[in-house]
């Protein structure tokens, strides 16, 4: 029943935009004003409803859907370099599709997406081993390897630059031990975006690993005493219970691990840093983005290239729930 | 593995108490692989931040320092105002926090409870923020700042994140989850909607409050695009842009930068390791039901 429960949640959780709607309606008893469908209740109902929503939709009114409406105006504007926009129409448009700083910065983005989803297998992995009943352990393993998760990026950055040092870092240390000359990894074109890439995964891992192991606590032990009496071993196992079983988790995972690296900056200003000579292999959209709007004060072309990464987000969103279909399972 | 029936019961008398022995050995040494490529560079940091300058960049590296230096802390103190610093970002991580348990609640008992005109509508578009990434607010949302003369204020920092659209959508989960008798019993008695969410459904929407404010403290105290845009005066950052800052100042002096970190980052640990378990409730939380 719990498990049933914690089910439907995810799935709701998992498309939030499409079928959020759908609960409210279907649980309709209890709710105010259900009952007494006469006038004066209805307009009390609505006083209160306007009482308990006013201050969240002026907040959001004003600081992000609003903020949208003028993104969208200045993303066909120009910037005086003291301030003053002009309305320039397609202009920025016109410029991005050829703009090869943007072309590449987005092919960098794709590749953080990518390369990024290879994080999820070993979250996988870590959840799986940690969340075997009667594990010993398993708070302070959790606590531990949640750590990177609550760290913030701008002191994961400071750790992971001496880390990675060509010089003296510990990386190269270890490699030297084992007799390999470890590179500079951080300012050398062909590894920069690997090494972010790295510590991406590094401080995603555990939070992953906390969803999954949520997940994996809601599939009953009977299934597995079962494919045990059926003589199916830990492999077979994994791939047919725990990965169907699991599917709604390891979306929403996926999901959150692909939106959260198109946003990627925090990492990229931190650890590769303005000067770097692999700057151009590792900048993301929204670093150029933060470049262009608030160092160049370029802001009408920022926001166009803003909104584009926006079309971008709801693309892939929508392409992964399309595909959700065919691999994933609500039970 | 075996597919006759006989063989496989045979395989699995065999395997089982062999796995039991050896099983947790594996499993151990394998998490404790992941334990060291995990929290090791936390340690790493730890010693790092009291070594000598010449001392960290060693080759072959030392592992403890040959002489525990303070020093890096207190170049940290002069390097940037690490006290204001630490005072901004505490403001800003609870207001948010604050603003957003009472706000998100309120606007979630509505959408959950209350019904009224145009509520889908309404929580239709509520939702449609989710999808906006926060870079494309952050040009309009500075310029509300500056319109208001809140740069470099505290007040900037935290304005626009006391609101959140993920928190109401989170909260109104929980409420949605809450037996509609009791609603309906309160009404009954005479109590009013107010009563009925600060008495009745706020304390029942406890473990939904704690998992949205320890999630809104983490990601306030460590946000780092949008204090780095409005506060540029040192006084005025938050410990995050204040890294940024120091990483600036001390290039390559990684005992110093460490030390900084660290400091910024003890906060957060410490509330993290307190709470763990509610942290970790939360998170799993927000990957079932928000």
């Amino acid at each position: 029943m719990t498990m049933a429960a914690t089910r439907t949640g995810a799935r709701s959780a998992a498309s939030a935009g499409e079928s959020a709607p759908a609960p409210a309606g279907s649980r309709t008893t209890g709710r105010l004003g259900r009952r007494r469908p006469g006038g004066a209740a209805r307009r009390s109902n609505a006083l209160w409803a306007a009482l308990f929503l006013a201050p969240t939709a002026l907040g959001l009114g004003v600081f992000y859907l609003w903020p949208v409406v003028q993104t969208l105006y200045y993303s066909f504007t120009t910037w005086g370099p003291f301030g003053g926009h002009t309305w320039s129409g397609l202009d920025n448009y016109r410029q991005i599709l050829h703009d090869p700083d943007l072309r590449s910065a987005f092919e960098n983005t794709a590749w953080y997406c990518l390369l990024g989803l290879l994080g999820i297998p070993v979250s996988l992995a870590l959840a799986a081993v940690l969340g075997r009943p009667g594990r010993r352990g398993v708070a302070a393993y959790r606590t531990l390897m949640f750590l990177p998760v609550v760290t913030m990026p701008a002191a994961v950055a400071i750790v992971w630059r001496w880390l990675y040092n060509g010089d003296y870092g510990l990386i190269n240390a270890l490699l030297r031990k084992v007799g390999i000359h470890g590179t500079y990894w951080i300012s050398d074109p062909h590894t920069a975006l690997i090494a972010v890439v790295v510590v991406g995964i590094w401080s995603t891992v555990g939070y992953n690993m906390v969803i999954l192991m949520a997940g994996l606590q809601s599939i009953p032990r009977q299934y597995y005493e079962a494919a045990e009496v059926d003589g199916a071993g830990p492999v077979r196992q994994f791939f047919a219970l725990t990965v169907p079983l699991l599917s709604p988790s390891l979306f929403f995972v996926t999901v959150l691990s692909v939106i959260g690296s198109l946003q990627t900056f925090d990492l990229v200003y931190m650890l590769i840093g303005r000067t770097n000579p692999a700057l151009p292999q590792t900048r993301t959209v929204v670093y150029l983005f933060y470049q262009d709007a608030f160092i160049d004060n370029n802001r009408g072309y920022a926001a166009a290239m803003a909104f584009l990464l926006l079309l971008v987000i709801v693309a892939v969103t929508a392409v992964q729930f399309r595909l959700q279909r065919r691999w994933v399972h609500y039970g | 593995m075996a597919s006759l029936d006989g063989n496989s019961v045979l395989v699995r008398l065999r395997a089982r108490p062999r796995r039991r022995r050896y099983g947790p050995i594996g499993a151990h040494t394998f998490l404790i692989a992941a334990v060291i490529a995990l929290a090791g560079p936390f340690v790493w940091e730890l010693l790092t931040s009291f070594k000598s300058l010449t001392e960290s960049t060693a080759v072959p590296p030392t592992l403890l320092p040959s002489n525990w230096h303070t020093g890096n802390y207190s170049s940290v103190f002069s390097g940037i105002p690490f006290r204001s610093m630490l005072f901004n970002s505490v403001v800003n991580a609870l207001a948010r926090t604050c603003g957003q348990l009472l706000f998100c609640s309120m606007a979630a008992y509505a959408f959950a409870w209350i019904e009224f005109p145009g509520r889908r509508v309404l929580f239709g578009v509520f939702l449609s923020v989710l999808l906006v990434p926060s870079q494309l607010l952050v040009i309009p949302q500075y310029q509300i700042m500056q319109s208001l003369h809140l740069l470099n204020t505290l007040p900037a920092l935290f304005l626009p994140g006391m609101f959140s659209a993920f928190g109401t959508f989170l909260l109104r989960q929980f409420f949605l989850a809450l037996p509609p008798e009791l609603q309906e019993a309160a009404r009954l008695d005479g109590a009013n909607p107010l009563r009925i969410f600060w008495s009745i459904m706020l304390p029942l929407a406890r473990p939904g409050l704690t998992a949205l404010g320890i999630l809104t403290l983490i990601w306030s105290w460590n946000d780092l695009l949008w204090p780095l845009i409005v506060n540029t005066d040192p006084g005025k950052m938050t410990l995050s842009a204040g890294l940024a800052s120091l990483q600036g100042q001390y290039l390559t002096d990684y005992p110093v930068l460490m030390a900084g970190a660290l400091m910024a980052t003890v906060p957060v640990i410490v509330v993290f390791v307190v709470l763990q378990r509610r942290v970790v409730e939360g998170i799993a939380l927000t990957g079932t039901k928000g």
